[in-house]
């Protein structure tokens, strides 16, 4: 694929759709889904880069984002921290945590690397839970509203642009990433890993580099997300809202942004379309999950691409 | 002088001793080829120099300088590259990638310029991307530039790892079994690859079983048996020695 | 003091008889196909679902746990045909997402067919509390423990003393050998999972008088079965056994005399502990990769 055509195409279609979009919203409910679905797709960028760049997996990262939530929550409510020092510090403690967790859990490989990410992830749920006295508990805890030099972010439209830009700025510096040596390296890990140590690339330090940097997407999410739904609660920590988040990577497309995009937006909107059976979601989320990734194991978009490229007559 | 100095190196796993009390050097600027049947310990050795494997007694020394325990990605640092006797090849890019990452050394591998798409990094990898096509010519394989390595043939294969070994301009080229799995011609275009990296001034420690071009080619050649040093010298030299011949080289010439 | 200890003691004992069976459940599985199976404890919760609702509605229960014990493996059989097999040379990270999958889905689909109350068992023989010196025991912690042991036994001589129990043992140990000699791997693969749902299914079962169960009750059980599957050396038998009760009387202790808040945190502490510091668990062999 041409690297011009994915940078500047994708991000002007990006930027279009998400521009447009609105045109079809009839009411602010419209604005509250996308926005949603934007802070999935922001999370889950971030995440792909882990898990479908590096090759590496995380079963735990909803533990990052609650943090973040928490993290401004608990600095922006009880210390009067304004909110976007909230959120730079959040980010920071995430970023250090998941660095100093990162170099012992990437050694291990495969299903100990899933489970090591899970047990931190449902640790990190645990403590949110009970420490009631900081946290709020399970009863959860309110946030007010996120102003930034003077100006107040409020209501799902704002929101929406707010968000909207931050998605696109958000895919601009992951696709500059993996396409740069850094990037290059990365996917060279993914690829064969004594490979890529013999000529110089040092995979740990790589691996630990895109872990906190995803876990760092996930907590700036994560303060957003408290701030704009002025509510959280210990369960944005679950072990099943981690799995949610690599369902749409692995969905829409490992070692594809916008099919990490995709996956995120697909996934948000199943249960408002889904609504009306509403009992059977577990059911068809689980049966999206196998179904996924027994016949389309690379995702929907590097899929359909192929099956494109095949039609054309390969290329 | 010698680039490489092995001293009594010994490795074993679980008690197989693969590698044992092992001792000999590279020249710079030769070809230097290990041979030995099957089992022998070629390939541990080559992991053991660079770093794969650490070593459960003695040393290895790169221009003097102790290098046993050191990670692989410390050794390219030095001066070291090498290839595979499996393939790892980075399958889930391109050809010219995988021979770009072997340059990455030399590439501007900063985080924060990297993200923000910095003119600098941009720059220096469209750079790198013209000099690793010159490389894959250099190899031979100027009609893959553009081609994806899992569509390539393994013949191919096996000289995009000699070119991505090569990106990282090492003083010294370890090949293992560049050879295998190759007919006749592919041998010798691999022959002829190995020729022209010589004479760029490389050092080139090969492990091969393909007698005729061992004994073409190298310049030193040492023989092993379970692990341990057979024989050394030249390939006359070694050629002739009987306890070679009775080990393996049998009735071949 | 003692009777405190001892009161721990046997709580940790009886829930990690369950974590133990757990474990052996996972353990077989991998042996026979590198899989963690992460819809291991939704065997557990069928086991439990299936047999409380079925004496709610009026089935003896002597008829009603042979059922759902067959239930349950058939959930197994259809897990490893339907999401398993098809699936057999992708990537780890493809089988974990598609075991996930078959646990959601399994959690859904209880949802629909039975509901999302708590449902519960009468003991098995009574609810009599047994003085111990100074603790109590209740009957059906016995039920437990002597259940386990039986399964364990007869597993023991399952895979020691039979043509296929040992043709099991084999393929896990070298399935190109086994394959050689005229071993169905397929079969063995399919067996894995319905003696693992079968292994699920009486832990669920037997342990429902005490702690009731729903339609979630599969998660946390499933995730500790793991944590001692992990502990033990992932893939060894007695390690699993080993590992369960320890992570049980872990749990426990931790809870009774540390806080009960954090008690699920011990089974995740344990697994990460073991992952930092001893990977190949209390039993595993390390192994080396060949380059």
């Amino acid at each position: 694929m041409n690297l011009m055509t994915a940078r500047t195409g994708g991000l002007a279609i990006l930027a279009v759709i998400i521009t447009v979009a609105p045109l079809g919203f009839s009411n602010s409910y419209f604005y509250d889904v996308g926005v949603n679905a934007m802070f999935n797709a922001i999370v889950c960028v971030g995440l792909n880069l882990l898990i479908g760049y590096a090759g590496q997996i995380s079963l735990g990262h909803a533990g990052f984002f609650a943090l973040g939530a928490y993290g401004s929550g608990i600095l922006t409510e009880r210390y009067g921290v304004p909110a976007i020092g909230a959120l730079v510090l959040s980010a920071a403690v995430v970023g250090v945590l998941a660095f100093a967790v990162a170099r012992p859990i990437l050694k291990l490989k495969g299903h100990y690397l899933a489970m090591a990410t899970l047990g931190i992830g449902i640790i990190i749920h645990i403590v949110l839970k009970t420490e009631a006295g900081i946290t709020g508990g399970p009863d959860g805890m309110s946030l007010g509203n996120f102003k930034m030099l003077g100006l107040t972010i409020k209501g799902d439209q704002m929101w929406y642009w707010v968000t909207g830009f931050l998605l696109v700025l958000a895919v601009w510096l992951s696709l500059n990433l993996i396409e740069s040596p850094v990037g290059r390296a990365l996917r060279a890990v993914h690829g064969s890993e004594v490979g890529a140590e013999v000529v110089g690339v040092d995979t740990s330090s790589y691996k630990v580099l895109v872990f906190v940097v995803s876990a760092v997407f996930a907590s700036v999410v994560g303060s957003l997300f408290a701030h704009k739904n002025g509510f959280i609660t210990p369960d944005i920590a679950s072990f099943f809202h981690s799995v949610e988040l690599v369902t749409m990577v692995v969905l829409g497309g490992m070692a594809s942004i916008y099919g990490a995009l995709i996956g995120a937006v697909i996934l948000t909107l199943l249960p408002q379309v889904l609504a009306a059976v509403e009992q059977y979601e577990a059911m068809i989320l689980g049966a999206i999950m196998m179904g996924t990734m027994i016949f389309m194991p690379k995702g929907l978009l590097p899929s359909l691409l192929n099956s494109l490229k095949r039609r054309g007559g390969g290329k | 002088m010698s680039l490489l100095k092995v001293e009594k190196l010994s490795k074993e796993f679980g008690g197989v001793h693969a590698v044992e009390d092992l001792t000999f050097s590279v020249e710079a600027g030769h070809i230097h080829s290990i041979i030995g049947p099957n089992g022998a310990g070629k390939t541990t050795l080559f992991n053991l120099i660079t770093g794969v494997y650490t070593p459960s007694s003695g040393r290895v020394l790169f221009q003097d300088r102790l290098v046993s325990g050191m990670k692989p990605y410390e050794l390219a640092a030095l001066g070291m590259s090498r290839t595979f006797q499996n393939l790892q090849i980075f399958f889930n890019m391109q050809a010219i990638e995988n021979v770009m990452v072997g340059h990455h050394l030399h590439l501007d591998r900063r985080f924060l310029p990297s993200l923000l798409r910095l003119p600098k990094v941009t720059r220096r990898d469209r750079e790198c991307r013209d000099y690793c096509a010159g490389l894959m010519e250099f190899v031979g394989l100027a009609k893959y530039v553009d081609a994806d390595a899992a569509s390539m043939p393994y013949g191919a294969l096996k000289r995009l790892e000699i070119a991505r070994a090569l990106a990282a301009q090492p003083k010294m080229l370890l090949l293992d079994e560049p050879a295998a799995g190759l007919n006749a011609t592919e041998s010798r275009e691999i022959d002829e690859v190995i020729k022209k990296v010589a004479s760029t001034g490389v050092t080139v420690v090969l492990v091969e079983h393909d007698m005729k071009m061992v004994m073409g080619i190298s310049d030193q050649i040492t023989a092993l048996d379970y692990g341990r040093k057979l024989a050394e010298g030249t390939p006359s030299e070694v050629r002739a020695n009987p306890e070679v011949v009775s080990a393996y080289l049998g009735t071949h010439g | 003091m003692f009777a405190a200890f001892l009161q721990y003691l046997f709580s940790g004992l009886t829930s990690g008889a369950i974590y133990a069976l757990a474990g052996l459940g996972f353990a077989i599985i991998y042996n026979a196909s590198h899989v963690i199976n992460f819809a291991q404890g939704e065997f557990i919760m069928v086991g439990g679902m299936a047999t409380a609702t079925m004496v709610a509605a009026g089935v003896p229960i002597y008829l009603a746990i042979p059922l759902a014990m067959v239930a349950s493996m058939l959930v197994g059989v259809a897990m490893e045909k339907f999401a398993v097999e098809p699936a057999r040379n992708a990537d780890v990270v493809t089988i974990i997402i598609i075991t996930i999958g078959a646990s959601i889905f399994l959690r859904g689909a209880a949802q629909i067919i039975w509901d999302k109350e708590f449902h519960s068992l009468p003991a098995f023989s009574g609810e009599t509390p047994i003085a111990v010196l100074g603790a109590t025991l209740m009957p059906q912690s016995l039920w437990v423990f002597g259940i386990s042991a039986v399964a364990i036994a007869l597993l023991w001589y399952f895979f020691n003393r039979t043509m296929f129990g040992k043709a099991m043992l084999g393929t896990s140990h070298n399935r190109l050998a086994a394959q050689l000699v005229g071993v169905a791997v397929k079969k063995v693969l399919l067996a894995s999972f319905a003696l693992s749902a079968l292994l699920g299914a009486v832990g669920g079962i037997v342990v429902t008088p005490i702690t009731f169960t729903n339609y979630e009750a599969g998660i946390m059980l499933g995730l500790k079965g793991f944590s001692a599957a992990v502990l033990g050396g992932l893939g060894n038998g007695t390690g699993a056994i080993v590992g369960g009760l320890i992570v049980g009387i872990a749990e426990a202790m931790a809870s009774g005399y540390l806080s009960s808040a954090y008690k699920d945190a011990i089974a995740f502490i344990i697994i990460l502990f073991v992952l930092f510091f001893m990977p190949s668990g209390l039993f595993g062999k390390r192994g080396t990769d060949r380059v």
